[in-house]
């Protein structure tokens, strides 16, 4: 099961790297990704970079997008370019085939995005550091970690689920945007809401404990990111993904 | 398996209302290379997706390799390989990389992987090109390491969905060949679907015609031949006409009549004696140079199938 989930990462990844038919091309792109996010961005900020809650927030959605970039592809994608019906029909198991995909996924989204806050690291210390070490207090650390896996779970989970139900890639992606635009749907609607409502929620604010907040939406992340996983095992059906 | 690789008792798939299979009974001896022939639209995709277990049956059952379609379908895709109504290969991976990924899925020990990737793509004299990506290959290459892939981990069984399409007559006849010599020296039984129906002939020791999901006939392409009791008579000559060709039809025992080439051939429907027909055509004014009896090829009863249907 394990070297079966393996092989389909190892194709997941393989077919990235060779993004636009060539593997020069991908790579290309992805140094400029990794050129811009990982070392340009932190070094606009300099050392305050370590002292903000900005790269929690700035670490925790990059896998946001580049998660949502391929898993739209990992289902959808077969079937547009109509590979898919062979891989059902190999000797793989529906789980290997699922998980490596998600996993797959993940890894390019949060492997990338810890290749950036490390690289994020480096270069600050480099231009800034001056024989001390430049770090992000342990805890912020920590968050940049958990945050970006659970995001990038929630948002291979969801995603996978989508492109399991989606005939093209095209689809999968505008049925994305519409998940996500409806999540933060609530956002949009906090400034319509009465002045009195505002201050209450600024008054409940100031006395909560980020600490313990943080690790409430965390347990809700990853509650949700079981869900999804569950729900995206219970729709993966062979028949159900040839006849779709 | 008691020497049947593949059994399907009554097998019948429903589409909402359409009956895309309709109580197909059909069993397929170890070893053999069955074809199953029909026009578009006749269920042969879905048989083999069927057989497959890639989709359950709405009726009936499917035995294949010993294993029940319904409750062991990961078992019979372990032991089979098929190459399905498309190629099914990864365009932005190199040929070594698609076949590299599917042995990797067959757990094929490296060394192993490596000496059967190179003997696979040097007998399609593709070697030279493996690192390339195949998007901008030819279809009929693309094919070609479609089969590759199929044949990698040397199934047991192998599903093709018209094998030799795109392919040039010369890598056709080569693929006919290596199919039947896996199928003769290996014991590697082949279950194919082809409009070619030269092809099947050629190379299949059993053939299922099947039209809108009926089995319209089934056996060896010889016996289909002779079952259709179909001969056709050629005449050389002169004096054909379309006023002939018009009473010639009409004549009992004739299914068809047609001038090509300057000869007359005429299709006979039941067992009707040559000697009559051409002292017909004598009285009617036709100069008869020379006759003779050509067998009724697949083709033939496969078209007359279709006729009769209709």
């Amino acid at each position: 099961m394990i070297t079966d989930i393996y092989t389909i990462i190892w194709k997941e990844l393989r077919e990235l790297l060779y993004l636009r038919g060539r593997m020069r091309g991908g790579r290309i792109s992805l140094l400029v990704l990794v050129g811009i996010l990982g070392i340009f961005m932190p070094l606009q900020s300099g050392k305050e970079w370590f002292t903000t809650a900005l790269p929690v927030l700035f670490y925790g959605l990059l896998p946001f997008t580049l998660v949502s970039s391929v898993i739209a592809d990992s289902f959808a994608g077969e079937r547009e370019r109509h590979t898919l019906e062979t891989l059902l029909a190999s000797r793989l198991a529906d789980t290997a085939i699922l998980y490596g995909k998600i996993i797959a996924a993940q890894i390019f989204g949060w492997g990338l995005t810890m290749l950036c806050a490390v690289l994020g690291v480096v270069a600050i210390n480099l231009v800034y550091g001056r024989g001390e070490l430049l770090f992000f207090p342990l805890m912020v650390a920590f968050g940049i970690m958990a945050s970006s896996l659970l995001v990038s779970g929630f948002v291979s989970g969801l995603g996978v689920i989508i492109s399991l139900r989606s005939t093209t890639v095209r689809q999968a992606q505008q049925t994305f945007s519409i998940a996500f635009f409806a999540l933060f749907i609530p956002l949009f609607a906090l400034p319509l809401l009465p002045q009195e409502w505002h201050k209450g929620a600024t008054a409940v604010l100031e006395k909560l404990d980020f600490v313990s907040l943080g690790i409430a939406v965390a347990a809700i992340l990853l509650v949700v990111d079981i869900g999804l996983l569950v729900a995206a095992r219970l729709r993966f059906r062979r028949d159900r993904l040839i006849l779709d | 398996m008691n020497g049947i690789a593949i059994q399907t008792t009554n097998l019948s798939r429903d589409f909402l209302k359409l009956r895309a299979l309709d109580n197909l009974t059909i069993e397929v001896p170890v070893g053999q290379i069955f074809g199953l022939l029909g026009p578009n639209g006749a269920g042969k995709t879905t048989t083999i997706r069927l057989l497959l277990g890639l989709l359950s049956p709405s009726q009936g059952k499917a035995v294949v390799l010993g294993y029940d379609t319904h409750n062991a379908a990961d078992q019979i895709r372990h032991r089979s390989g098929s190459l399905l109504e498309h190629h099914g290969l990864y365009e932005r991976m190199s040929a070594e990389d698609n076949l590299e990924f599917y042995a990797r899925a067959w757990h094929i020990p490296a060394e192993q992987k490596r000496r059967r990737i190179q003997e696979l793509l040097q007998s399609l004299n593709l070697w030279e090109r493996r690192k390339e990506i195949i998007v901008e290959w030819s279809r009929g290459m693309r094919q070609k390491l479609a089969v590759a892939r199929t044949l990698l981990h040397r199934p047991r069984l192998v599903f093709l969905d018209e094998p030799t399409a795109g392919l040039d007559p010369v890598a056709a006849a080569a693929l006919r060949y290596d199919l039947a010599t896996l199928a003769e020296t290996e014991g590697v039984t082949i279950f194919l679907t082809t409009h070619n129906l030269i092809e099947a002939q050629k190379l299949c020791h059993q053939v299922a015609v099947i039209r809108q999901g009926r089995l319209l006939a089934l056996g060896s392409p010889d016996t289909l031949c002779n079952y259709r009791r179909l001969q056709r008579i050629i005449v050389s000559g002169r004096g054909f006409d379309e006023t002939l060709l018009t009473d010639l039809r009409q004549q009992p025992g004739i299914a068809t009549a047609q001038i090509r080439n300057s000869h007359l051939e005429i299709d006979l429907t039941t067992e009707t004696s040559t000697a009559p027909l051409i002292s017909w055509l004598v009285q009617c004014g036709v100069v008869v140079e020379e006759v003779y009896k050509e067998k009724a090829s697949l083709e033939d009863v496969f078209m007359a199938l279709m006729k009769e249907e209709v």
